[in-house]
């Protein structure tokens, strides 16, 4: 069942929580809300559920307005950041309530509420707990169990709040990987809500960026990390070195100095001098012992951490503003580098430039 | 040293030394601040309690059994009971609305309820039942018309099933409002959106988290219900028989000398005080069990 906003706002006060947020999701889709906090992507998550309402805007399921209807009639399944197991009650019986509060007519018997149940905790890898109360289990199993709890009214829309925000870092990507996994199975419309990049990048079919209540960029994984739309996802998704900087007739320069990005597509809102701000890349840089063709700039090597996938280089610029370039351990070897180097940074491919004029 | 055997717990990590943490005492410190407390509390408590009983039995089991048998007798403690039993539930039911209003909602003069349910603490139980008393008296401001509708509260039992109920009625709900702020509502966020109604949310998710600080409030209520004289001394009338709950009838017992029925009924008092603590204790036990368990969450994603 496809998922719509239109439209959203909310306040808290004097807060603006939400300002004009639109979005859809298709059937089936995993969409992640990415933002700080404070970004409305909670607030935009519990409108969705209904757990708030908008001061304006709709909420349509599979293209029907829910704004109206109650959160227990909305048929959503939701996922709270600190799970809110029922702390009183066994995981079967925190499974089984969904369906235990149903109304008479619509109940499954107590046989069939078992079955399903167990069902359930097979699903989630949970079978031999069901006797134990939350209390007894690690912050994984909980998880799974809200997640269970979650599917046992078979939810047309699934709605996780911070899904691996209270867990640790090894249980996190293990958790990820199978959330993956059993979406991949049942199909189930999807809508996370998250603060982490990297969960949000490798989870999500699209990603929606979020800040200060407004949507910045919707979009696939790759789509918003290459082609990030504004300055904020830019800065927001991945390292990423950002200077300040002058357009003249098309040329960057920074406190004088040409950056040498050449034919960066700078877009020209007339008058000759602008303001830029440039955005790379650590792993767009290309370092070089000697200068190479003029698109480039000088710098020196400042700190070296070789410990990980790439080599981490801390660059400053012959305008005294820091750079990080990522390169791999091959170059690293064959240039020899160490600390007080200098050495020539070349983009290799062009860099993003935001202009504002002056 | 005679410091040694009082430092047991140190010495597990400095043997044979002399260092102790900072917030230790010498024991004979130690000694002198236990010794004041036990004193104080034998004298102020525990003799009384020796003399309650003591006074009760002082001319043998006969006497005590006449005394609490007699028709006056019976008819306090049914007064005191009946009393109870009416106070008791309507203040379980205020107590449960206002401390889910509180602790669930946001809304204006939140603060000013929260004053308010604090009054009778703050008011001399004389000075309630003399409100009482100024509004349904004869010469009251309602009391003419209920008079002149054959309806009487003040020297009757009414008047001491309100005066009884304003007193207490802080109890559950003071007892209830942290224990509901603690918990927080996202467990019944999590029941709505299962399709839980307010009703089965309420039954099987709110009630059964906040039974045992519940059940304390009652236990308490219910101790000062039973026990409440002030209120019930001005608004009764202390009619012998007909409207002297339990305390009202041992101070008329006392008045007019009869020391050993004073007593007897005095020592029934007291033993529904004892069961009171040992309830009480019991209670804070179970429900400290069920806070630890609580805490668990919170640590974690303390450590996340």
């Amino acid at each position: 069942m496809s998922i719509e906003v239109r439209n959203i706002r909310k306040s808290f006060g004097n807060f603006v929580a939400l300002d004009d947020v639109s979005l859809k999701v298709e059937t089936g889709e995993l969409v992640a809300l990415l933002g700080m906090s404070g970004s409305g992507k909670t607030t935009l998550l519990r409108i969705i559920a209904g757990l708030e309402a908008p001061d304006s805007g709709t909420v349509h399921f599979h293209g029907t307005d829910a704004t109206e209807i109650k959160v227990r009639e909305r048929r959503v399944g939701f996922v709270f950041q600190h799970y809110a197991l029922f702390r009183h009650m066994s995981v079967f019986e925190n499974v089984a309530f969904g369906l235990r509060v149903k109304p008479r007519a619509s109940r499954p018997s107590k046989l069939d509420i078992a079955r399903r149940v167990h069902e359930l905790l097979k699903l989630v890898q949970l079978d031999s707990m069901a006797t134990r109360l939350p209390s007894q289990l690690s912050g994984g199993q909980r998880q799974r169990v809200a997640l269970a709890r979650a599917l046992a009214v078979e939810p047309s829309v699934l709605l996780l709040d911070e899904p691996f925000g209270a867990l640790d870092a090894k249980v996190r990507a293990e958790l990820r990987r199978w959330l993956r996994r059993l979406h991949d199975e049942l199909h189930i419309t999807s809508v996370f809500v998250t603060h982490d990049q990297e969960e949000a990048l490798e989870l999500a079919d699209r990603v929606v960026v979020m800040n200060q209540g407004r949507v910045e960029q919707i979009g696939a994984p790759s789509e918003v990390y290459h082609h990030p739309a504004t300055p904020f996802v830019y800065q927001f998704l991945g390292n990423v070195n950002l200077f300040h900087g002058r357009v003249e007739d098309g040329h960057v320069t920074i406190d004088g100095t040409p950056l040498g990005v050449g034919d960066a597509t700078v877009q020209r809102n007339g008058g000759s001098k602008e303001r830029a701000t440039i955005y790379l890349r650590p792993h767009q840089l290309e370092i070089a012992l000697s200068p190479g063709g003029g698109n480039e700039f000088r710098a020196t090597v400042a700190h070296i951490n070789s410990a990980g996938p790439k080599v981490k280089l801390d660059l400053i610029t012959e305008w005294g503003g820091p750079v990080l370039a990522e390169i791999d351990h091959e170059r690293f070897a064959t240039l020899k580098l160490q600390r007080g180097h200098r050495v020539f940074a070349r983009p290799k491919e062009k860099p993003r430039v935001f202009v504002y004029q002056i | 040293m005679a410091l040694a055997p009082a430092m047991a717990p140190q010495q597990v990590t400095h043997p044979g030394s002399k260092i102790r943490a900072a917030t230790t005492e010498p024991p004979s410190m130690r000694l002198l601040i236990s010794a004041i407390a036990l004193a104080f509390l034998g004298m102020f408590l525990f003799l009384p309690l020796v003399a309650v009983f003591s006074n009760a039995f002082a001319q043998g089991a006969r006497v005590f059994l006449d005394a609490i048998s007699e028709h006056d007798a019976l008819s306090a403690i049914r007064l005191t009971l009946m009393t109870a039993a009416v106070a008791v539930p309507l203040n379980l039911g205020f107590g449960l609305a206002a401390s889910w209003a509180i602790a669930k909602f946001e809304f204006r003069g939140k603060g000013v309820l929260m004053t308010l349910i604090d009054l009778p603490f703050a008011v001399s139980p004389v000075i309630s039942g003399l409100i009482f008393v100024l509004l349904f008296g004869t010469e009251g401001w309602v009391g003419p018309w209920l008079s002149s509708h054959d309806v009487k509260i003040i020297f009757a039992v009414p008047g001491i099933v309100l005066s009884t109920t304003f007193v207490t009625f802080p109890f559950v709900a003071r007892e209830l409002i942290p224990v509901m702020q603690a918990y927080g509502n996202e467990e019944e966020e999590a029941a709505m959106v299962l399709g839980a109604s307010g009703w089965q949310m309420f039954l099987r998710v709110t009630l059964p988290n906040v039974k045992w600080g519940l059940l304390y409030g009652i236990i308490i209520c219910n101790a000062r219900a039973m026990g409440e004289f002030g209120a019930v001394s001005v608004v009764s009338g202390k009619i012998s028989g007909l409207t002297a709950t339990m305390p009202v009838y041992v101070e008329l017992l006392y008045n007019s000398y009869e020391l050993a029925a004073a007593f007897a009924i005095a020592s029934l008092l007291t033993s529904l005080a004892l069961v009171t603590l040992v309830a009480k204790r019991l209670l804070a036990f179970s429900s400290s069990a069920d806070l630890s368990e609580r805490e668990d969450p919170a640590t974690e994603k303390f450590a996340a």
